[in-house]
């Protein structure tokens, strides 16, 4: 069909089956594009572009310090996104994983706050359970307003989050308050049983990132191998057949919700178990909001997942690098992001699509 | 003044932001997509608006500048969402990350500045009226919003193009079949959705709160996407909720100018509170959704 009104325009021609060429393509040549344009805005920005690159995509590859930094940031981003994926594969948009990383990061800063004397090799895997708990529950209000109340999902998510960063305000300016800390929003420092071991000595990265990988093989497992997963896809995919198959469309946003929120209270709670060590405004760098261009830009599949998580780290530490050697705002960071997700939408078009240009073949139907 | 004559005085002013947008995603809905970029589109607008304001360019050309630019910002989706055939939520997402970026990009250096709003208009005689009449000064974009509104309505009950617009998206196989570009039809609309978040933007940023702040919309064009649910596809009812958002953000400052013992992130989240509730009550009539809800919503057009 003629997706642009003009003649002399290709039109989008379905392929009988998928490209996998395209599939694996789609990710690089988005990067390369965005990449591109984002270097022409901080040329018109004033910058230099080479070192803006430098600081950004190589910076952060250099020294094990920096790399270790990358793995730190890309533990929860790939939670995050892990949880977000099978959700958005079952056409159930939970874009509301920055309310439940919120929440999932107060859940388990309750027992530090609550019981800073307290001792124990217990404590910090009972905040991770209760962060993970406590971000479900958050999700699961969304889920109810969805299935019972047939309220969009995506709408509700989101204005959860935005309910969540005012309740973390509250708490912090409120009654989470540390008495000692000089009127800053933050809760006292944790105790050292309240912190998850590092996991590679010398740095920051804790036993999170390893937790974090097994949960992305039981994702792969989940999506791949079980039948629950497999009906959550059908679900996604064909939702009627579904129906006719007699897979029930309520559970399906239940779980995915429930999946969603559980691992994003889960990376809330290991942030702050983390390396934080405290309950703080700061703890919400939008997340939750990059998770979604993560599971989007790995192809909704537990394994790309993996590469595109590391990769929005990179970016998050590389855009700290520049911000300090090329003075580039912290926004760019964002406008990056969005860029990049727009490219990749494009290039993933050609995994379905292919182009054909007027003269080659005329018109032909899809 | 008590506190329900500070919420009408208020309540216009502080709805125009929501009315522009819900206008301008209506539109788009009405022919069948689904923009969720509103809040990044706003943002863009009103940072174009604040510094061509701040520059001395005047509250004309800021709003001009801000309908463009975020215009053009949502023929981006437009590209992608029907060029591409990309999923339109996720375009609408990257396009309100996007806008949400070069918002902060381009404002950093004009935190925490301000800049003049405009002079309340008073309506001849009715503004006169006793604890009423305050509704009736208000603002030349205010006036402006209400006429839009007005037209909006007309457009879609008595003429041809509002015809066109609900057809495409109604059932856009037919629309094109009759021969209607659907193609045309909806990059229009969603440019004119572009064009409202970007003037609801500027007012939010140069007349409403003329003080830029970085993350200022506060996800107002989430709640105007809301608000399309709420007025089920209807422009009266969009109206209308859009002056319960305004009454309701005014609440927020009426209760602690009354000293009100609650936490005042409680009334900063009222907003959001009240559109998860409206949007629960309001989506559980399945009927009522189904009976005015827009058949091809976010569904790609495919020959």
């Amino acid at each position: 069909m003629s997706v642009l009104p003009a003649a002399f325009l290709p039109t989008l021609v379905r392929r009988e089956r998928a490209s996998l060429a395209a599939t694996l393509l789609a990710p690089p040549i988005a990067l390369t594009v965005a990449t591109i344009l984002n270097l022409g805005l901080y040329v018109l920005m004033g910058r230099d572009p080479v070192a803006v690159v430098h600081a950004m995509l190589l910076e952060p590859f250099l020294s094990w310090a920096s790399f270790s930094e990358v793995l730190l940031k890309a533990a929860p981003l790939l939670l995050i996104a892990q949880g977000l994926a099978i959700g958005f594969r079952a056409k159930v948009f939970n874009i509301g994983a920055e309310g439940q990383f919120i929440l999932g990061a107060i859940f388990a800063s309750a027992i530090p706050v609550w019981f800073p004397q307290a001792t124990g090799q217990w404590i910090w895997p009972l905040m991770l359970l209760l962060g993970a708990l406590g971000g479900a529950l958050w999700a699961s209000l969304t889920a109810f307003w969805r299935v019972r109340l047939n309220a969009n999902e995506i709408l509700v998510s989101l204005m959860l989050s935005l309910v969540a960063a005012q309740f973390l305000n509250y708490l912090l300016l409120g009654p989470w308050k540390d008495p000692n800390g000089f009127n800053f929003p933050q809760s006292v420092m944790f105790q050292y049983d309240a912190m998850v071991p590092i996991l590679i000595s010398g740095t920051r990265v804790n036993v999170s990132l390893l937790l974090t990988l097994v949960l992305s093989a039981a994702a792969w497992v989940f999506m791949q191998k079980s039948f629950t997963g497999y009906k959550l896809q059908v679900g996604g995919l064909a939702p009627r057949a579904a129906g006719y198959a007699g897979f029930n469309e309520g559970w399906a946003i239940w779980l995915s919700l429930l999946i969603g929120g559980f691992a994003a209270g889960l990376a809330g709670a290991a942030e702050v178990a983390g390396p934080l060590g405290q309950l703080q405004r700061s703890i919400s760098t939008g997340y939750g909001y990059a998770a979604i261009i993560v599971a989007y830009l790995g192809g909704l599949h537990p394994i790309g997942i993996v590469f595109s998580a590391l990769l929005m780290a990179v970016l998050y530490i590389g855009g700290d690098n520049a911000m300090v050697s090329a003075n580039l705002p912290i926004a760019a960071v964002r406008v990056f992001q969005g860029s990049l997700l727009l490219a990749y939408l494009i290039a993933v078009a050609f995994v379905r699509y292919r182009l054909e240009w007027p003269r080659a073949a005329g018109r032909s139907q899809s | 003044m008590n506190a329900i004559e500070f919420i009408l005085a208020g309540m216009l002013a502080a709805a125009t932001p929501f009315l522009l947008a819900a206008l301008g995603e209506l539109v788009a809905e009405r022919a069948g997509v689904l923009n969720l970029g509103v809040e990044g589109l706003m943002a863009f607008g009103a940072v174009l608006a604040f510094i061509i304001v701040y520059h001395g360019g005047g509250h004309l050309l800021g709003f001009v500048a801000a309908g463009l630019g975020s215009a053009v910002l949502s023929l981006v989706f437009a590209v992608v969402a029907l060029g591409f055939r990309a999923n339109q939520v996720a375009t609408g997402l990257a396009i309100g990350i996007l806008g949400q970026g070069l918002s902060a990009l381009f404002g950093k250096t004009y935190e925490s500045l301000t800049v003049k709003g405009l002079p309340k208009l008073a309506f001849p005689w009715l503004s006169e009226i006793p604890i009423l009449g305050s509704l009736f000064i208000q603002d030349i974009v205010v006036w402006l919003s209400l006429a839009a509104t007005l037209a909006l309505w007309a457009m879609f009950a008595y003429t041809k193009a509002g015809l066109v617009v609900r057809a495409v998206g109604e059932n856009p196989k037919a629309a094109h079949a009759i021969g209607y570009s659907v193609t045309s039809v909806r990059v229009s609309a969603i440019a004119f959705g572009g064009a409202m978040a970007g003037f609801a933007g500027a007012y939010a940023a140069v007349v409403y709160t003329p003080l830029w702040a970085d993350g200022m919309i506060a996800g107002r064009g989430w709640i105007a996407i809301a608000l399309v649910v709420f007025g089920t596809w209807l422009t009266g009812r969009i109206f209308l909720g859009a002056c319960l958002f305004g009454a309701v953000s005014l609440m927020g400052l009426a209760a602690q100018a009354t000293g009100l013992d609650v936490p005042s992130q409680l009334l900063s989240s009222l907003p959001y509170l009240v559109t998860i509730i409206v949007l629960g009550i309001i989506s559980a009539d399945r009927r009522l959704l189904k009976l005015n809800g827009v058949a091809s919503l976010g569904e790609p057009f495919e020959r």
